[in-house]
Formats: C-alpha cells, sequence, structure tokens
C-alpha cells in the first residue's frame, strides 16, 4: 500500500475524519513511502446535484491512492472505488492520525461492500 | 470561528402548507441572532415574513441546455434524430431547441455535423445574501419551469455556513423544501436537529414517516411537532407514537389559531404578538433549544 | 377529445388535492383523475379505489459488454449525468442516475453498449364511483419525476374528461403536467404566501400560454388584496371556500368533503359547470 485518501474537513492528520465520502470537503493523501501529505478540495463533487459519491470515487481513483478511509460508503460510490481497485476502509475515528494508526496496525477491515444504504 | 461548533437546525415537513415557514420565522425571533437559510427555493416565503434587505445578489447555474446557432445551421435534421426528449422544434426549416424540453444531455451538440449547437451551462435562479432584523438570511429564487433545486439547496447551505463562520454566529436556522425528494436530502445531510412540522392528517402522518426515514438514514436527530393539533386529536397521539417508535423526539403542539395568518398578513412571525399559539410555539422552541 | 383541466399552485398545502378529489367527485359524469404527484401521491388515500391494472413505467438504461469494452472512456465523457463511467478498464453503469439520452449508446467506438429498459415508476388505474383514477407513483430511489408524469398522461382515455392532480411549485414536473391542458385551476389562499406563490404560478401558466383561473380556499377577510390581484391580471375566481374548520377535519380523517357537507358539495357542482361552459377541448393546440 503506498497512497490513502482521507476524508476531512482540515489539512493535517490532526484534523478530523469526515464520515462521509461523496459530500467530504476534502481529500486528505497521504504517501506512506514518502511520509508526505497532499489535500484534495472535493468542491466539484459537493457542487453535483446528483452523482457525488461517484464524482468522488473518480477523484479519488485518479489521484491513484490504493485505499480510502471514511466513516460510511454509499453502494455506487463503493462500486465506482472497486472498479478502480480502491479498497476501501470504515472507521469511526474522529481523528485522522487515529485511522491511520488503525490501519497500519491492521486493526481495520478492508470493506466488502457499501455499508449504507444509497439515496439519490 | 470553528466550523463544527455551529449548530444547524432545519426545519422540515413532509408536505408543503403544514405551517413551516411560520415555525421557522418564529424561531428566528426567538433565538435573537441567528443565520437564516431559506432552503425551500422553489416556494421561497420566509422572506414574506422576516422583509430582508438584499445586500447581494447571485445567479446560479445548474447543468448545461443546448441553443443551436441559427447562422450555422444547415437544417440536416440530426439533432432532431437524436434528440430522445422531442425538444427539437423545426418551423419552416428553422431548427430551435425548447429549452423547457432539453434534458441538457449534449447528445445534438456531440452529433451535428457542422459544430452549429452551443452548450453554455444553464441559469436556473439566483441566491441572495440579505440584512433581517433576526440576523443574516441567505435565500434563493429558482427559475420558473427550471430544476434542479437540490444544488441550490446546497449552495444555500453552504453560504449560510460561511456567513455563522464569519460573524461568529453559532447557530443557522433553515427552513427546508417540502417532500422527500432531491431538495430534502440536500437540505438533511450533516444538519444537527432537523424539527418536522406536520399537520394531524392521514396524508400528514404517511408523509411523516417517509421523512422520518430519510432523518434516520442521514444518522440526523430528528423531532416532531404536531401544527393545528386541536383539528384532529385522535390522529394527533397516532402521529406522535408514530414519531416515537421512528426514534423521534416530540418537540410540543401548536393549536389550530388564525392569528398566525394576522401575523403574516402583518409580515411578522406568530411570536411577535402576545396569543395562545404563540405561547405554544415558545414552547416547542425552548424544547428544541434542549435537544441541540 | 374530451377537456383536460389541471388543478395546480405554487406551493404546497393550499388545497390543490381536496379540490382535485371534490370537482371529480360532483363532476357529474364519468371523469378520470390524474394523480401526477407522483413523488407524493395522495388522492388514493381519499378515494379508496377498486383496483383495476398497473403497469410500470420503464427507460432506457445502457448495458456493457465487458468483452466488447475497451474502457477508453468515450461514454463517461458524453454523459452530464454520471450515469456512466470508465474507471479502471471498463466502463460501469449507474442506472438510477441515467437520463436516458442515448448519448453513451450511440458514441462507443466498439458496439459495446447496448439498451435495456429499467423501472422507473409505476401506473395504477382504479375506478370509485364515477371516477377513474390514474396514478403515477415515482419509484423509490429515482429522480426522475417528468417520464413518469409523461406515463401517466399517456394512460388517459381520450373521450373522457380529466383533472390533473399537479405536483406544487412551479418546476419542471409542474410543467410536464401542465403542458397540452385545457385549462389551470389555481388554488390558492388568502395569505401572503399564497398571495406570492400565485403570482409565481400565473407567471409561469402565462409562459406556457394557457387559460387560467383561480379557487380561493381558506377564503375569509382578504387584507392581502388577493381579489384586486385577480381582477388586476383578469384571473376569474371560480369558487371561494370558506376558512370553515369543519372542512380541515373531515381532510384530516380522509373523507370527501362533498359527501360529508353537502353545501360545500353544491359549490363543487357548480364550479363543474362552470369549467364545463369556459373549457373547450384544443387537443393540446391552443
Amino acid at each position: 500500500m503506498n497512497k490513502i485518501a482521507f476524508t476531512t474537513s482540515g489539512h493535517d492528520l490532526k484534523a478530523e475524519l469526515d464520515p462521509r465520502f461523496g459530500r467530504a470537503q476534502f481529500f486528505l493523501v497521504y504517501d506512506l513511502q514518502q511520509n508526505s501529505i497532499q489535500i484534495i478540495d472535493n468542491k466539484q463533487s459537493r457542487s453535483a446535484a446528483q452523482g457525488a459519491g461517484i464524482q468522488a470515487a473518480e477523484i479519488v481513483a485518479r489521484a491513484g491512492v490504493d485505499a480510502l478511509v471514511t466513516g460510511h460508503c454509499g453502494p455506487k460510490a463503493f462500486r465506482a472505488l472497486s472498479a478502480a481497485g480502491v479498497a476501501v476502509y470504515n472507521c469511526d475515528a474522529m481523528k485522522i492520525e487515529e485511522a491511520l494508526e488503525a490501519l497500519k496496525s491492521g486493526s481495520l477491515q478492508r470493506a466488502s461492500s457499501a455499508d449504507v444504504e444509497g439515496h439519490w | 470561528m470553528k466550523k463544527d461548533i455551529i449548530d444547524e437546525l432545519l426545519v422540515i415537513s413532509g408536505k408543503g402548507g403544514t405551517g413551516k415557514t411560520s415555525v421557522t420565522a418564529s424561531f428566528a425571533v426567538l433565538a435573537g441572532k441567528a443565520v437564516l437559510a431559506d432552503c425551500d427555493v422553489d416556494a421561497a416565503d420566509l422572506h414574506l415574513l422576516l422583509s430582508p434587505d438584499i445586500r447581494e445578489r447571485h445567479p446560479f447555474f445548474s447543468g448545461r441546455e443546448a441553443i443551436i446557432r441559427q447562422q450555422d445551421c444547415t437544417g440536416c435534421n440530426v439533432c432532431m434524430d437524436v434528440c430522445r426528449f422531442d425538444a427539437v422544434r423545426e418551423f419552416e426549416g428553422k431548427y430551435r431547441i425548447d429549452p423547457v424540453g432539453c434534458e441538457g444531455c449534449g447528445v445534438c451538440v456531440r452529433f451535428c455535423p457542422v459544430k452549429a449547437i452551443d452548450f453554455p451551462e444553464r441559469l436556473c435562479g439566483e441566491w441572495m445574501l440579505s440584512d433581517t432584523r433576526c440576523g443574516p438570511m441567505v435565500h434563493a429564487q429558482l427559475g420558473v419551469a427550471a430544476e434542479n433545486s437540490g444544488k441550490l439547496v446546497s449552495t444555500v447551505r453552504e453560504q449560510a455556513l460561511e456567513v455563522a463562520v464569519e460573524k461568529e454566529i453559532p447557530l443557522i436556522i433553515s427552513d427546508g423544501p417540502p417532500g422527500i425528494g432531491c431538495p430534502v436530502i440536500a437540505s438533511l445531510s450533516g444538519v444537527s436537529l432537523a424539527l418536522v412540522v406536520t399537520e394531524p392528517t392521514v396524508s400528514g402522518l404517511h408523509d411523516l414517516q417517509r421523512v422520518l426515514a430519510l432523518a434516520r438514514h442521514f444518522s440526523v436527530p430528528a423531532a416532531v411537532c404536531v401544527n393545528k393539533w386541536d383539528i384532529n386529536p385522535e390522529q394527533t397521539e397516532r402521529i406522535e407514537s408514530a414519531a416515537r417508535s421512528a426514534g423521534a423526539e416530540i418537540a410540543g403542539r401548536i393549536r389550530y389559531d388564525r392569528s398566525v395568518t394576522q401575523a403574516q398578513l402583518q409580515q411578522k412571525a406568530a411570536v411577535e404578538f402576545e396569543s395562545a399559539v404563540a405561547d405554544d410555539i415558545r414552547k416547542v422552541w425552548e424544547q428544541t433549544l434542549s435537544m441541540l | 377529445m374530451a377537456i383536460r383541466i389541471a388543478v395546480a399552485s405554487g406551493k404546497g398545502g393550499t388545497g390543490k388535492t381536496t379540490v382535485s378529489l371534490n370537482l371529480a367527485a360532483r363532476f357529474g359524469e364519468p371523469v378520470q383523475l390524474a394523480d401526477c404527484d407522483v413523488e407524493e401521491p395522495n388522492d388514493n388515500l381519499f378515494l379508496k379505489c377498486e383496483h383495476l391494472a398497473s403497469s410500470e413505467v420503464v427507460m432506457l438504461t445502457p448495458q456493457v459488454n465487458k468483452d466488447l469494452c475497451t474502457g477508453c472512456g468515450a461514454c463517461g465523457e458524453i454523459c452530464q449525468f454520471r450515469g456512466i463511467i470508465s474507471l479502471g478498464s471498463k466502463a460501469i453503469v449507474f442506472p438510477e442516475l441515467c437520463h436516458g439520452c442515448g448519448g453513451c449508446f450511440r458514441v462507443c467506438p466498439t458496439g459495446a453498449i447496448s439498451e435495456t429498459p429499467h423501472q422507473i415508476g409505476k401506473i395504477s388505474i382504479g375506478q370509485s364511483g364515477n371516477i377513474r383514477l390514474v396514478e403515477g407513483r415515482l419509484e423509490v430511489g429515482v429522480s426522475l419525476v417528468p417520464p413518469v408524469i409523461r406515463a401517466v398522461r399517456e394512460q388517459l382515455l381520450e373521450d373522457m374528461p380529466a383533472i390533473l392532480d399537479a405536483p406544487p411549485g412551479t418546476s419542471c414536473p409542474v410543467v410536464a403536467t401542465l403542458r397540452d391542458c385545457d385549462y389551470v385551476l389555481m388554488v390558492t389562499d388568502p395569505t401572503p404566501f399564497g398571495l406570492h406563490d400565485l403570482k409565481l404560478a400565473v407567471a409561469m401558466v402565462r409562459e406556457l400560454g394557457l387559460p387560467c383561473g383561480v379557487v380561493v380556499n381558506r377564503a375569509g377577510d382578504d387584507r392581502v388584496g388577493l381579489y384586486r390581484f385577480c381582477e388586476e391580471q383578469n384571473l376569474p375566481v371560480l369558487l371561494s371556500i370558506p376558512d370553515d374548520r369543519l372542512i380541515a377535519e373531515v381532510v384530516s380523517r380522509g373523507g370527501l368533503v362533498a359527501d360529508a357537507l353537502p353545501e360545500y358539495g353544491l359549490m363543487f357542482s357548480e364550479l363543474s359547470e362552470k369549467l364545463k361552459k369556459r373549457v373547450r377541448p384544443t387537443g393540446g393546440k391552443p
């Protein structure tokens, strides 16, 4: 695993993990090799009338991440992420750094399906 | 001010006309200072009670629409053949696109052999930033026959949040849209509490259950208030018990009282006059505040 | 072609459904009632019809043949609604977001896309006394309202008068209901909200070039100048329903006002007579 995306409204590892995926404000992409972070604005998805999850999946996939850690992921976003080969981890941690530790220590389970119902 | 300490209270109703806007305006007065957001963009009425002074107007674009450049059109009929929405009209050899029928799919744009069709963003309405006697207000107006109020609702909410941060006001009160469709979802996700204002009718119960299911789906805590409860006390009991079993709190009851309309006529909220119904609304407000 | 009358209002809760139902109940001859409020169809809660037939409303959506798809992305590029995207090496379809425009099917260079029907709604037809009810109901999880409304209209018989109960507001579902009707009856009340929303609705109806009249519900003191507005705009007020708590009580129990309160039944009979005199069938060509 090289790059991991987290949903957040902040700019660093101390920021909170946003439980929403499609309408999250930013994606924080953490590079395990370089130990660097990159912030991607999710504005385009948030302003979408519909299909925000799919749009967000496209953004995350194009950033070249291997995994996504977020609160909840709906079925459309999950399908798109799976097609792009991005592993999804659901996590109820408050902060990104806690979620990152949980992922590194192997205590997060890779999701095998969407964990919330879809909406339109 | 940090975004996470700002509370967002949404007032919604399963169907229209339940008194949601009158309750919202009263809450705005009782709060003293709050940022107000009118998310009922299809029939925006909150401004009729709060008399806003408009400070800024911004156009709102959503989706795209196809427009044929007459000087470049060769009349080949391809656009009409490919349109699935019956939006291309031909009159005496001239082709044009009916903006009401156009779905904004762009198929005609792509297939026009001489590239004579433009595809600009569609102007769907405007949103405004105003001042009221109860604090700043963000509101909007969707154009006639326009679509896509979900995105406009998101815009109104985002602007309201920005204003709250900037002016350090820790409470946003939103007047939500009716129904359970896209605009409602856009207004509901991520709020601190949704207060559902309903009426004691058969359709009121039916629509309430759908709205509460939606709130549960978005993990939004919900409270229910029955307006005009005394019109049908048995149905009020049924609605409250259905609300409790759906996991919602009961925020109180408001009686049927013409003084609500009298207040409306003077462009005031019901609580700006002394009346029994004003006391009811005050109790609902206190109960609602305690849940935030 | 028999007459088609749409019942509309600028906002919800003005009594549009009450007017539609009671007008149908006192039409004096067999009539069709089309419930076009497909997100929240409520008419049958009051009519409790004998069910006659149902059908599905479908739309063509793409299906991808994985053996032929090269993942080139042309489909995702033309799609404006994120109904199809190409991520990884293949295109994937989200039928619930598809608008059925056929763009992806047309641009696919390898012929990997075919189109199959996808259910977006349901039509139920029922009978209650003189009323033939045609109800449209949107599938949960679908947001394509206008095609379901069009499907309701397609089920209307040409030779029987029809009353169309429109969704509230002035957005595209309302336009889909009103298009090609012969007359629009707008329901409002003498409150600032009612007048404001009536103005928006009148603007919409005028833009569509349709003749219209007004029903004033919960009529009492007209302190907002509703009747003056109607006069200035040449909008005939065809019925004023008094602000009577008894009406609210009957509606709250799911009853028909015309049956429960005979004096109001007479008012609705008069309204249908006025409409029959006033409205001429145009077959959608004013």
